[in-house]
């Protein structure tokens, strides 16, 4: 594993920042393009893990466990989150024979 | 090999992100959404956050992914495909995507921390730091985080449960 590590040396962090950049713009991306309820619940992940990638790679940089600490109680959270939003996704099919999220546009009114 | 690891996996995980927004079937999403967390898992490893990435692959690729697949098949949707946004508001969110990215990375570029990540502490990520990390300083967050675990499950079991005539 130290062999493996030695050559992530060399790797810039700006290179992690652009990368979880371009991974959370696809995910905001998909939560603009797609009308899929489970599809824009993915890209809401996507979101999610872009962040966990870039906040452990922080925590690499600053030599502080804290960051990885955070890392886990987002993914305790995202499980959470999955959990409620899948079931009210259930709720919604159920009610509306449909997931697509046009048909919750009256919940505007 | 030198960097070219994450170089390559980095470009997996772009790849693989990009067919889980387009995939036209939800079901490919979900797959390829898996293969996507399984590149962050390699990333996590390459950080050496080794801890990080069993959970990643633990609960993202295992819980998670298997409540998605549950959910998709479940609700029985191949045969109605979703009816398409209109190729406007498309183009619209595709523009709106690439202006963040670009705002993004033009406004971190100035910020520039080009340095090369350096691992001081070679077991920075390893268990028995972080379980002394999180049963010390974070040990309040993680109790309350057990609490909203408990709430997030009570919560989804009453959201889901069919409503029962009210008889008495």
């Amino acid at each position: 594993m130290g062999s493996l590590f030695e050559n992530m040396q060399a790797v810039p962090l700006n290179h992690y920042i652009w990368f979880c950049a371009i991974i959370f713009t696809i995910g905001v991306v998909g939560v603009l393009v797609r009308r899929n309820a489970i599809v824009i619940f993915m890209s809401v992940e996507l979101m999610l893990n872009a962040v966990n990638l870039l906040l452990a790679a922080f925590s690499v940089h600053h030599n502080d466990p804290s960051g990885q600490v955070f890392v886990f109680f987002i993914m305790a959270l995202a499980a959470a989150e999955v959990a409620v939003g899948l079931s009210i996704i259930v709720m919604v099919y159920r009610n509306t024979q449909s997931i697509d999220i046009n048909v919750l546009n009256r919940l505007k009114w | 090999m030198g960097t070219s690891v994450f170089y390559f996996v980095a470009t997996l995980s772009v790849v693989f992100a990009l067919m889980v927004v387009f995939a036209k079937n939800p079901i490919h999403s979900v797959l390829y959404l898996i293969l996507t967390f399984f590149t962050f898992t390699v990333h996590y490893v390459l950080l050496n956050a080794q801890f990080l990435a069993v959970v990643n692959f633990i609960v993202y690729m295992g819980a998670i992914m298997v409540l998605f697949l549950f959910v998709l098949m479940l609700l029985n949707l191949n045969k109605d495909n979703e009816p398409n946004k209109s190729a406007l508001l498309k183009i619209v969110g595709i523009i709106a995507g690439g202006c963040l990215v670009v705002t993004l990375i033009g406004s971190l570029k100035s910020v520039a921390i080009a340095n090369p990540l350096v691992l001081k502490n070679p077991n920075l990520g390893l268990v028995e730091n972080l379980g002394k990390e999180l049963f010390g300083p974070f040990m309040l967050p993680f109790e309350l985080s057990s609490l909203l675990l408990l709430s997030a499950m009570v919560g989804a079991v009453l959201l889901t449960k069919k409503e029962e005539k009210a008889n008495g």
